[in-house]
């Protein structure tokens, strides 16, 4: 064999597995989002998870979030804008990503204010003053302890909530069901079961507005 | 006679040249195949160690038509230099080195990559050892070289 034809032989065989491999995957991809609606839905959705919205609403964004990624606060005024958008038709669920170091932290407190029905309030203040309790990507539970000590709670409860099975609990489930779900990077959304493949607002919103008419076509 | 007979049969440096450019090509399809179709987040070292192995993919080509062994020199310092790297990321992952002095945090903004995912634990294994294996075998071509 000479070589020219052993060089450009070669080329082309791995050329070609490079494409067949990126047609299977995606082809194998799109499958898989055809049924993961359907699979997935009883770890997308988790009871007792803070949600906002009208509770009849047919629509449910699911966001897995970080209280200290700066996408995720970026995301919160236009997944709010969503809500309003369309009222009684959309309601949005979060869900506990923890991926920066010291966050597993912080969402103990964010589960526990829920118990108190304060998860929302203690989010608005921890997004609207995200660099103060974040250094360098490095969450400070205690900084942001401090942040949410004004909130209209039980104090002691509080306390003793953080800390409580219920609260470890429900972030191991969502740890555990964000895994399953391939969930990397935050925030990642869910919308009716479906994920958001591309990343962005202008998707979010086709994702969304795709759902409504689906669910109130008649 | 002899001569043409050189020309028209493959010798074994332009052999040995010719799998290094496989195995760069086919590590470069592979990790683009990682990050731009499967989607993985690319951490720093693996950025560094794909400057090492990207450009093996046009240099060697151009080294084999004609023969020239000259590309070592060129080639070989990128392989050492992908290798040293590579080697870093393995003891990094495998926790020889401590974990802060790891440089594989936050630089895609809010993507978990100490964690490990399923990628994560094997690239830089997979990128040590196909450089070593390119190491190895640019260092036989000179080896040859110099017994001629």
């Amino acid at each position: 064999m000479n070589k020219k034809t052993l060089f450009i032989g070669a080329s082309i065989i791995i050329i070609v597995a490079f494409i067949a491999a990126v047609a299977i995957f995606q082809t194998d991809k799109a499958n898989q989002n055809k049924n993961s609606a359907v699979d997935n839905i009883n770890i997308i959705e988790r009871a007792n998870a803070p949600t906002k919205g009208s509770e009849d609403a047919r629509v449910t964004i699911v966001e897995f979030f970080d209280p200290a990624c700066e996408t995720c606060e970026v995301f919160y005024p236009l997944v709010n804008d969503l809500i309003k958008r369309y009222p009684g038709k959309v309601k949005v669920m979060m869900r506990y990503a923890p991926f920066h170091e010291g966050s597993d932290q912080v969402v103990k407190l964010l589960a526990a204010a829920n118990i108190q029905g304060q998860f929302w309030p203690a989010l608005d203040i921890l997004f609207t003053h995200q660099q103060r309790w974040t250094r360098h990507h490095v969450a400070q539970p205690h900084s942001a302890r401090m942040l949410l000590k004004d909130l209209p709670m039980d104090n002691e409860q509080f306390i003793r909530d953080i800390s409580s099975d219920k609260v470890i609990q429900s972030i191991i489930q969502d740890v555990k069901d964000g895994k399953t779900l391939k969930v990397r990077a935050t925030p990642q959304f869910f919308v009716n079961g479906k994920p958001l493949i591309n990343f962005g607002y202008t998707q979010l919103t086709e994702l969304v507005e795709q759902a409504i008419a689906e669910a109130y076509k008649s | 006679m002899n001569h043409s007979s050189t020309s028209n049969t493959i010798q074994k440096e332009w052999l040995i040249l010719f799998s290094v450019w496989i195995l760069a090509t086919i590590s470069t399809i592979v990790s683009l195949f990682f990050s731009e179709i499967i989607k993985l987040p690319v951490c720093v070292l693996c950025w560094y160690q794909r400057i090492a192995m990207y450009p093996l993919v046009l240099i060697l080509p151009l080294a084999l038509f004609p023969l020239d062994i000259r590309v070592l020199r060129y080639a070989g310092i990128l392989v050492l230099f992908g290798w040293v790297t590579a080697l870093f990321h393995v003891l990094l992952v495998g926790g020889y080195i401590p974990k802060n002095a790891q440089p594989c945090v936050q630089d895609i903004p809010c993507s978990e990559t100490h964690l490990n995912v399923f990628g994560f634990l094997n690239m830089p294994m997979m990128s040590l050892l196909t450089f070593s294996i390119m190491g190895l075998l640019l260092f036989f071509v000179k080896n040859w070289k110099n017994h001629e």
